[in-house]
């Protein structure tokens, strides 16, 4: 019982805030990989042949249904020579993708069946007919989802603490163990997560609305 | 992988007590967020606006704060600031709970408040009392609407349980971590533990199906027998997502 003792949780701030670094550049390079591989992803899940639909939706269903700490844990374990922070990006990255494909899909299927047609009309590629047509419609309307996943992403990254990736809550264990201060260390980290989190659904809240969803 | 074969043998007792403390994080988890939804969820269309207020405080406090962050607060940080220690499966259950239970209560407040108006209007016409009218009228026809996102959200709850291993709960991931250990075979390993939560999340899928098609039966909609097998459609992810129910 020895309550909240202010003056270790002034001490521990600057290496939460350097954790916190860590943490923000995770989930900007983690985001990037979703969006962009989840893209191709639902783009593959469209494809003419059964051959790469059937497999595609199968392993997106798999990455989807098993734990995220499990898959970082095991690409660790399986590449010692990689660098922490790199698996733990791009783990994050095929974890969320299997997540942002879906949104894509629901995107894509959003635009109207007219828009295909006009283009099979006009006898576009294929290739032009994604990039002109249908893909700058169903990105617009999925931007909000995507950020949702962001933030959800920004409140997952403390699973890389685990493989000892030096983000925020690594950083925040560290000092509770070296001080014997984990309420005030873990207080803090919970806070800025707060803090930071907030503002952010509010603002993705916003663009829904704006959007028209 | 013949090692890891025999050494999972061997094993069995161990991984059966393992896949219990998994179980039982998962459901006593999932009980309490169910009732935490419900009560946060109600008090969310309540009219008054320090109900409302209250109810929006905890949420976005329980939803902003991250779980990791809940569960470690939890067995680490509050041991030493109340005095109370809790073992690591009741951590586990609480803070899952707490969690889970801030989304869920969005899921609750968007079903109801999509049962169509005319249905409040008529249960109002027939001099029904409000909680008559909640219980009879409004949340059967908003339950069949929530299943599916609960459904997601029991996956999701599922696949935080091996959180469990690092406050030293023996839950399955901690098994197998110990397995694997001995038996240095990393890949086999760690695929076993990815196929064990891939099985009892499509288990749990499918328990969610029967649930969502006798509510569907009891209000008289269509139920197809081909929706029994399917997995979580790709409508309700993204309704999750949009709703932030992650």
């Amino acid at each position: 019982m020895n309550g909240f003792d202010w003056n270790a949780a002034r001490d521990a701030l600057p290496l939460v805030l350097e954790g916190f670094r860590v943490t923000l550049l995770a989930t900007v390079l983690g985001t990037l990989v979703a969006a962009v591989l989840g893209l191709a992803v639902a783009v593959a899940g469209r494809a003419p042949s059964r051959f790469v639909t059937v497999p595609v939706r199968i392993v997106t269903e798999f990455i989807r249904s098993t734990p995220l700490l499990v898959q970082l844990v095991g690409a660790a374990a399986l590449f010692t020579s990689v660098e922490p922070l790199t698996i733990g990006i791009a783990v994050l990255g095929v974890h969320y993708a299997a997540y942002t494909a879906e949104v894509y899909r629901a995107g894509i299927d959003g635009v109207p069946k007219g828009q295909w047609e006009a283009c099979r009309a006009l006898s576009l590629t294929p290739r032009r007919t994604w990039q002109a047509v249908i893909l700058p419609q169903a990105v617009r309307n999925v931007l909000p989802a995507l950020g949702n996943y962001a933030i959800s992403m920004f409140k997952e990254t403390p699973f890389l603490a685990v493989i000892t990736v030096q983000e925020m809550v690594f950083e925040a264990r560290k000092y509770g163990a070296d001080h014997f201060a984990y309420t005030e260390a873990f207080t803090l980290a919970g806070l800025v997560f707060l803090v930071a989190s907030y503002p952010t659904s509010l603002l993705m809240r916003k663009l829904e609305k704006r959007l028209g969803h | 992988m013949s090692d890891f074969l025999s050494a999972f043998v061997d094993d069995l007792p161990q991984l059966r007590s393992g896949l219990w403390v998994t179980l039982q994080a998962t459901v006593l988890g999932a009980l309490l967020a169910l009732l935490l939804s419900f009560v946060l969820g109600l008090m969310s269309v309540s009219r008054l606006l320090v109900t409302r207020g209250v109810s929006r405080v905890v949420v976005e406090f329980f939803r902003g704060t991250s779980l990791y962050i809940q569960l470690f607060w939890l067995y680490y940080a509050m041991p030493p600031l109340t005095g109370y220690e809790l073992t690591p499966l009741l951590c586990g259950v609480v803070a899952f709970g707490l969690n889970y239970g801030a989304y869920g209560s969005e899921v609750v407040r968007g079903a109801i408040s999509s049962v169509p108006r005319a249905q409040y209007e008529a249960a109002v016409a027939l001099n029904m009392t409000p909680l008559y009218r909640m219980r009879k009228v409004i949340i059967p026809q908003a339950w069949v609407q929530m299943i599916p996102s609960f459904t997601n959200l029991l996956i999701q709850l599922l696949k935080c349980t091996p959180l469990l291993w690092l406050i030293s709960a023996a839950d399955l991931m901690t098994v197998i971590q110990q397995l694997r250990d001995r038996t240095g075979e990393t890949l086999t390993a760690y695929l076993t533990l990815l196929v064990a939560y891939f099985v009892l999340a499509y288990a749990l899928t499918l328990l969610m199906n029967l649930l969502e098609r006798s509510a569907k039966r009891r209000l008289g909609l269509p139920t197809g027998a081909g929706s029994l097998l399917r997995s979580r459609s790709a409508t309700e992810a993204v309704a999750s997502a949009a709703g932030g129910a992650r």
